[in-house]
């Protein structure tokens, strides 16, 4: 069976140097039928409307800022908010929890891959990329071992190729983009979702 | 980390807790719980579930420890500096015209915002005029707010926030340098009355013209803080302010008919 028919949600995780890729993929993904995005980016508390606003700029989805209970829906990309870590719930609502940083990180990424996992389990696809940190490749190892779907952006042509080969170094994920092309990433997310 | 209770067995543990030691933690968000409990679990290296379900029932110290872990207490002194600034040039000067404020922090963890609201209170003297009722859930978070002894290492950022919340006096005069922790004027504390408190089973114990619960319902589902907000409209006065975090809404609750928010800030006006 096609591992991937049946997409419910995708989690794209970024530290420094992700932020182009991520203006790049949601402005290129389907803006019709695509199933709900999230968001978590490592950044400053302060710079939070300014990030919401960048990224609605670029896409035709609908950008919300990720608030408590709010439920996933289909075509909506969720920006973790600055500050607080975003939790995915089974009911497929999301959480906010204002817990210890997690690699030294709050958002974590790795708190948003792992209950994706949890709430999504092989509906579930998550993505890293560029940056400095550990966070995200310990969640991305849990979304594999759970058979969600792991991409990481290729460290080789990644700005800081830190965070993505940390992954590599824990397993084999299923995808590694090349982002050379900017619509990369957001080609293999519309390819995987489609009906 | 790999979770290793399963949703069922956190079902179970939820229930032995509330039937042996009534802590009611069954309507607190699923994911975060789930979390905290398998994070314990890893770390105290409880060897099975079933070991953990008789420590839980028989090990009043361990209990302890476990309701503390799974409930997150982690807090800041003048956390959101814009919304202090509120409090500091509008809220707090309209309550200043009453005789007697009394102002609830429920859910106040290890004090902080209680001794950032004290600081205010003196700033605008107000503050002998003041009564603060901080409760927690969790013992000993009080304990440690009682003592205001907060680690120096923070002071950095709080006086960061205090002066970015308006605040214009030297920071380092509210404490001294007590090793690697700040110990806080004792004269902040004169007004402050702690006590343990509830949310989920208690009632309403007074009536207050501010309510601070920042924080806290974001770990509740939604028919819980649907609970704790008519608590809360018990527990105020007509015309008495309401604050959340800056992440919590009053807008969608039953309640949200009879309050006013304050231009964009998670401050919500009693109106009727
Ligand atoms: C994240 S802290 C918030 C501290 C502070 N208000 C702030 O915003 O920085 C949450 C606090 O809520 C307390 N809490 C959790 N459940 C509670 C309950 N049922 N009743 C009272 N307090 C509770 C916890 O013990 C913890 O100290």
């Amino acid at each position: 069976m096609e591992k991937t028919a049946l997409i419910g949600l995708v989690v794209i995780g970024g530290s420094a140097g992700s932020l182009d890729i991520i203006l790049n993929t949601v402005s290129f993904l389907r803006s019709k039928n695509c199933p709900p995005v999230i968001i978590v980016i490592h950044r400053k508390n302060s710079d939070d409307s300014s990030l919401a606003d960048l990224l609605a700029g670029r896409t035709q989805l609908k950008l919300k800022e990720a608030g408590e209970k709010d439920r996933l829906k289909p075509d909506s990309v969720y920006l973790a908010p600055a500050d607080y870590h975003l939790l995915v719930e089974k009911d497929h609502t999301l959480s906010l929890d204002f817990s210890e940083k997690v690699n030294y990180s709050r958002p974590s990424i790795d708190v948003t891959f792992q209950t994706a996992a949890e709430a999504f389990g092989e509906k579930c696809f998550c993505i890293l990329l560029s940056g400095a940190s550990a966070d995200g490749a310990e969640g991305l190892q849990l979304v594999n071992k759970m058979k969600g779907i792991t991409a990481v952006q290729d460290p080789s042509n990644a700005e800081v190729a830190f965070m993505p080969q940390q992954a590599i170094d824990r397993f084999q994920p299923d995808y590694i983009v090349d982002t050379t092309d900017p619509k990369a990433l957001a080609n293999l997310i519309n390819s995987l979702t489609a009906k | 980390m790999e979770y290793k209770i399963s949703d069922e067995d956190i079902e179970v543990i939820l229930n032995d807790i509330f039937e042996q030691h009534g802590y009611d933690f069954t309507d607190y968000s699923k994911a975060s719980i789930k979390r905290r409990i398998n994070w314990v679990y890893a770390v105290d290296k409880i060897p099975s579930f079933a070991e953990l379900r008789y420590k839980l029932k028989h090990d009043t110290g361990y209990l302890k420890r476990f309701v503390e872990e799974i409930t997150v207490n982690v807090t800041e002194m003048f956390r959101d500096p814009s919304f202090y600034q509120v409090l500091r040039k509008d809220v707090l000067p309209t309550l200043g015209t009453y005789p007697l404020i009394r102002i609830w922090h429920a859910g106040c963890s290890t004090g902080e915002e209680v001794y950032s609201m004290a600081i205010l209170l003196k700033e605008l003297n107000l503050y002998h005029k003041s009564l603060l009722y901080a409760t927690d859930i969790n013992p000993s978070v009080l304990e440690r707010a009682r003592k205001g002894l907060f680690p120096l290492a923070q002071m950095k950022q709080y006086s960061e926030n205090y002066i970015l919340s308006g605040g214009n006096r030297e920071f380092s005069h509210y404490y001294s340098a007590n090793y690697s922790m700040a110990k806080f004027d004792e004269t902040l504390k004169e007004k402050m009355i702690f006590s343990t408190h509830n949310l989920v089973s208690d009632g309403s114990f007074n009536e207050f013209q501010l309510i601070m619960c920042r924080n806290v319902l974001i770990y509740f589902d939604t028919d819980l803080q649907a609970r704790v907000f008519s608590l809360f409209d018990g527990s105020l006065e007509k015309l008495g302010y309401l604050a959340l975090g800056s992440k919590e809404t009053l807008n969608f609750s039953t309640i949200a008919s009879k309050y006013k928010q304050l231009n964009k800030q998670k401050i919500w006006r009693k109106l009727l």
